[in-house]
């Protein structure tokens, strides 16, 4: 297990050092400068060389890859180029929506999706399981910003019980927050139940297929208690890798929810970074994003030999 | 029994229905909602271009010595009257007096001073530090007048003095201006929700005639879609300049709003490269300029709102000159002149197109016009950062189109550099004499020569001046109908 961990973790180091290398070189080759971008058409030569300078930009590329990388490693993200503030501000700000909104979402999605799949699956090919199916169709094929629209003319304007966007913020107070939280959830959630109640629904048929399910039964368990402790235990490890690379997903790829519902989350500030050339705020993102998504395809990792005992001591595949 | 029931559920309708409304009216009283497109990246409007800064600060939160009003005229501020010496060159400002900064700080000539050689040092940020380019000195020789002496005669600088990039800001909080905004202003700043919306409440010390609404919140929706829903719903009760012109219908016939179509400062133009082979031949400007439909344009990519222009001035100036019949739409007259030109296989030219819907729906459409007089395009999209590096710094383009939103700007064509690459002696020549004049009915005068000229040199094919598409409640009474300076002044807003 230690050295599971400790190769997960090199992994990790390794990964973001090239993140890193090619999010910079990606931002150098970008057209466009940033000082320009601030200041407009009417500034003058010797006002966008004080900026620059102010920024920092005049400095050659090395020593700018490397003044930045040092800043990762002291937890020092430097300065928005736009917004005067720290970086770490900007994201704290932004967190405090994306990940709530991406778990509310993550677990909507996960409590709609695996009873749907789980009854798909036990109900194979009966009324149930052709429901189940449609639904998840449906559920792929609208897309989400159209679903939203809906959802916002139905509950904002014309009942008026929610909000039709923005976000309240956590010290409007708990309630007025989630208001504001719940029309977007919803809207996140409900694609990514359609995905996860499919994979829960062939991964569950997959093992009640297994010879152990079927000795659990020949040793006169139910077909509900050999359903349930048996076949959905082990079908959970597809089902928790799709919800691993969904929360990924929730955290910062919904940039199109986030426009229709007006929210100021990191999809959008990291959209927004990149229109205004902040590039010190892009490359954080990005480097902050790779880090999440490695870090939370280690916990699933983690969680793998939590449901699977046998993969406890392996130190094989992993 | 069922009789009683139904009649109990509609008392109780009523009565919700009643206090429901009592209690909208009560909450929306003094408290406007306004929303805009684009956040502001932050709230200094003496270090940034962004037009969303003094969208939200401008008069609400910051003023400065002189400000501009709803027409686009200037009045003073916190200077309570001016002298100019004969020779033009000394400007005498007399301070208001009992002004204070919201963090309760007076303010005195030192803070003027401060401010303005803020603007103009070496290492300043301000955008638009050419505003004060003619300023050879700020004094302040008591608490209460200000001196500025210029280089040359500047007949504009009591417009430029009002801007938003020339403010007055304290020296102690100039620093942290950018987020935590101190002005003088009748509203003070309360908080920014970064990505959402900037609260502000009345400045109940204000020295002039206080604010009627307590509290102002701007809220920021840039999609199209979305600030429909938002206004449609009531979560909103004022958008300034709605984004989506195509939505407006849609307010028109609904009774709880009012849709005001006002101008903005915005000369939209297809800006031509001067210098550039075929398009430095005058013959082939003025052949562009006949080639395009302004109307079919305004229709088809605006929705029929915006006004024809034939030169680069406001058709709401008193100085504008109506020069739209100069190059009338005439397709046949675009093509004898490309073949006098020695164009009469056609020509092709590239068309670069920013983000913005009158560049990309009006590219669509003007490209086809063009066509048609065997003008061929080659169209490419560009985001701003890359049409600020490559068309308006680089100068590599034949064709773009942009609207210049800066009032008063004509003086851009009289610029050593600039992007049109237009280098006119005369044109320089008409602009030093404007700067050097003071006097208005001789400036109005100068004005009308400069537009002529940049209309017969067809220096650019000049399309519309853009529109502000207000939509808000019909209840709210005050907001302005144009922006002659990029400004939402909430002073005297209030509810009906």
């Amino acid at each position: 297990m230690a050295l599971f961990v400790l190769q997960r973790l090199a992994a990790l180091v390794v990964t973001l050092l090239v993140a890193s290398l090619v999010v910079f070189l990606v931002m150098e080759v970008l057209p466009g400068d940033p000082a320009a971008i601030m200041l407009g058409v009417n500034a003058r030569e010797d006002t966008l060389a004080a900026l620059r300078a102010e920024m920092g930009l005049d400095k050659p590329a090395l020593e700018r890859y490397l003044i930045w990388v040092g800043g990762l490693l002291t937890g020092d993200l430097g300065r928005s180029y736009t917004y005067g503030v720290t970086v770490w501000e900007l994201v704290g700000e932004r967190i405090g929506l994306s990940l709530p909104l991406a778990l509310i979402a993550i677990v909507l999605s996960t409590a709609l999706a695996i009873p749907l799949g789980v009854l798909a699956a036990a109900k194979r090919n009966k009324a149930a399981d052709v429901g189940v199916m449609g639904f998840t169709q449906l559920g792929i094929a609208i897309p989400n910003f159209w679903f939203a629209m809906l959802l916002i003319l139905l509950f904002a304007v014309y009942w008026r019980v929610l909000p039709a966007g923005g976000f309240a913020g956590w010290d409007a107070g708990f309630w007025p927050a989630l208001q504001t939280l719940l029309l977007p959830a919803v809207a996140l959630a409900l694609p990514q139940a359609a995905i996860l109640a499919r994979v829960t629904r062939s991964s569950v048929l997959e093992t009640l297929g297994e010879d152990y399910v079927r000795t659990a039964r020949a040793k006169g368990l139910s077909r509900r208690a050999a359903l349930w402790r048996h076949a959905v235990r082990n079908a959970l490890i597809p089902v928790v890798t799709i919800m691993g690379l969904q929360f990924s997903f929730l955290l910062a790829g919904t940039i199109i929810i986030e426009n229709v519902f007006y929210l100021p989350g990191l999809g959008r500030l990291i959209f927004q970074a990149i229109a205004q050339r902040d590039l010190i705020v892009v490359k954080d993102l990005v480097i902050l994003l790779a880090a999440s998504v490695v870090v939370v395809n280690f916990l699933v990792d983690l969680l793998y030999a939590v449901l699977d005992p046998r993969l406890r001591g392996a130190r094989h595949g992993l | 029994m069922t009789r009683s029931l139904a009649r109990g559920i509609l008392a109780g309708a009523i009565a919700c229905g009643l206090l429901g409304f009592g209690a909208v009216q009560a909450a929306a009283k003094d408290s406007l909602t306004l929303a805009m497109p684009l956040e502001p990246p932050h709230l200094d409007p003496t270090a940034g271009a962004a037009a969303a800064i003094d969208e939200v600060v401008y008069a609400n939160i910051f003023e400065g010595l002189t400000r501009i009003d709803s027409s686009g005229t200037v009045q003073p501020a916190l200077a309570e009257s001016w002298s100019v010496s004969g020779d033009g060159l000394t400007y005498t400002f007399a301070l208001r007096s009992g002004v204070t900064f919201h963090d309760g700080t007076g303010l005195d000539s030192g803070d003027v001073k401060f401010s303005l050689d803020r603007a103009m040092a070496e290492d300043s940020t301000n955008a638009q530090k050419g505003l004060f380019g003619a300023i050879a000195e700020v004094a302040a020789p008591d608490a209460g007048t200000v001196v500025i002496t210029l280089k040359q005669p500047a007949g504009n600088l009591l417009f430029n003095l009002g801007w938003g990039d020339a403010v007055i800001v304290a020296p102690e909080s100039a620093g942290t201006n950018k987020s935590q905004p101190v002005g003088t202003g009748p509203f003070a700043f309360e908080r920014w929700v970064k990505g959402d919306r900037v609260e502000m409440v009345r400045n109940d010390s204000y020295w002039g005639r206080p604010a009627k609404l307590a509290k102002a919140t701007i809220k920021i929706i840039p999609d199209p879609a979305a600030a429909t829903a938002a206004m449609l719903a009531g979560d909103i009760d004022a958008y300034a300049n709605f984004p989506a012109p195509e939505a407006l219908a849609q307010f028109e016939a609904d009774p709880r709003f009012k849709v005001v179509i006002g101008s903005t400062e915005g000369e939209t133009i297809l800006a031509i490269n001067n210098a550039r082979g075929p398009l430095s031949d005058l013959r082939v400007r003025r052949a562009l300029s006949h080639a395009v439909d302004r109307q079919a344009v305004i229709d088809g990519a605006m929705f029929g709102y915006g006004t024809p222009i034939g030169t680069h001035f406001a058709p709401h100036h008193p100085a504008y000159v109506d020069l739209t019949a100069s190059y009338a739409y005439d397709p046949a007259k675009a093509k004898a002149l490309l073949a006098e030109a020695g164009y009469a296989e056609g020509l092709k030219l590239s068309l670069k197109l920013p983000p913005p819907s009158y560049a990309r729906r009006g590219g669509e459409i003007i490209a086809a016009q063009l066509a048609a007089v065997g003008v061929e395009t080659e169209i490419s999209q560009v985001e701003w950062a890359q049409w600020l590096e490559q068309v308006f710094r680089g100068t590599d383009y034949d064709l773009t189109i942009v609207s210049h939103t800066e009032p008063m700007d004509i003086g851009i064509y009289g610029r050593e550099t600039y992007y049109f690459n237009y280098q006119d002696a005369d044109f320089k020549a008409l602009m030093a004499k404007l700067n050097a004049t003071v006097d208005e009915g001789a400036r109005y005068g100068l004005l009308a020569d400069a537009q002529k000229k940049l209309s017969d040199d067809a220096v650019n094919v000049f399309l519309f001046q853009l529109a502000k598409h207000g939509v808000w409640n019909k209840d709210v009474i005050g907001l302005w109908e144009n922006s002659p300076v990029q400004a939402n002044d909430l002073t005297a807003v209030y509810w009906q």
